[in-house]
């Protein structure tokens, strides 16, 4: 079955867009597409967390970040299908266990937001 | 009045930081610290069933509880250090600050009991104290921490009822719960 697209749109791997605000200012040549799939706060939150932890349980992740149920469930998914955030599921017993962890594909687009973020910054500055 | 570009940037930047340190503190009890601070307390156990006198009793306990911060200090800042998180972060303090008032209590207790002689009573009170300061401090942590706090007051409040039980259940506790404990964090969390 088809799963809806990454924040509603037809991206679904590494969404990117021109950063728009800049465009046709002088220092937008040097600042990266910005990755809107991480843009949005609960998906920034989650891959945040990740990258500061190896695994985080369901639980864990949702107190972690302040995340309802149905708000992580489907952050998380988006994230899946974009390759940033794996999914393993088992059992304890017979409790159900979810643990995500975050992919070197996630790891790599936190790091270009990070930098995408800065490059804003000094882009304003240096003007 | 829209907010400006670079604002948003750097809000986003500070967001960022924030949950990873306060990822990085949720986790930050490291595992292979306790399974270690677990092997230790065995062996004070092993060499104070032996010990003869109460003071040599008590001085090895008060030894292992010395090398035990120690080893969790170290590994603690080990553990941040790998996950690129700092060690004195917001939650790392809300961390310290709900364990530490738990274990002064144990402290002056502790100076009360010994100046009383009442050496029974000491390994319930040390089980039931760093329990609840496991328990305080883990509501920042993985769930495992607090329910591992929860295992020491359990193992505590057997212990003052069966002071008898006071060396066994020290190995029990400090050596038994650390260890397996440890080893699932350590599993589960990282390290």
């Amino acid at each position: 079955m088809a799963r809806p697209s990454p924040a509603g749109g037809k991206r679904a791997r590494g969404e990117r867009e021109p950063l728009r605000e800049l465009k046709g200012k002088s220092e937008a040549s040097h600042v990266p597409d910005l990755d809107k799939l991480i843009h949005e706060r609960m998906r920034l939150a989650i891959v945040s967390a990740l990258a500061a932890t190896d695994t985080l349980g369901f639980n864990e992740l949702k107190d972690l970040i302040g995340a309802t149920d149905g708000n992580l469930s489907v952050h998380a998914r988006k994230l899946e299908d974009a390759g940033y955030v794996v999914c393993a599921k088992r059992f304890e017993g017979r409790v159900p266990k979810t643990e995500f962890r975050l992919t070197s594909a996630g790891r790599r687009a936190l790091e270009r937001y990070v930098d995408h973020m800065e490059a804003l910054i000094r882009a304003v500055r240096d003007r | 009045m829209p907010v400006p570009i670079h604002a948003k940037a750097e809000d986003n930047l500070r967001f960022i930081r924030e949950t990873m340190e306060r990822a990085g503190s949720f986790t930050a009890v490291s595992g292979w610290g306790q399974v270690t601070i677990g092997g230790t307390a065995l062996l004070a156990a092993w060499l104070a069933a032996a010990a003869g006198t109460s003071d040599r009793w008590l001085a090895l306990w008060l030894g292992e509880a010395a090398v035990a911060v120690a080893i969790a200090m170290a590994t603690t800042t080990w553990k941040t250090r790998d996950h690129k998180v700092p060690i004195v972060s917001g939650p790392a303090r809300k961390f310290a600050l709900s364990f530490v008032p738990p274990m002064v209590a144990g402290a002056l207790l502790t100076l009360v009991l010994v100046s009383r002689g009442e050496f029974a009573l000491l390994p319930g009170t040390w089980m039931v104290l760093y329990g609840a300061a496991v328990v305080s401090a883990g509501t920042f942590s993985v769930r495992i921490v607090p329910f591992m706090g929860a295992c020491f007051m359990i193992c505590g409040a057997v212990v003052l009822l069966l002071p008898q039980l006071g060396n066994i259940m020290m190995a029990v506790a400090f050596g038994g719960l650390h260890l397996a404990f440890g080893a699932a964090i350590a599993r589960r969390h990282g390290g």
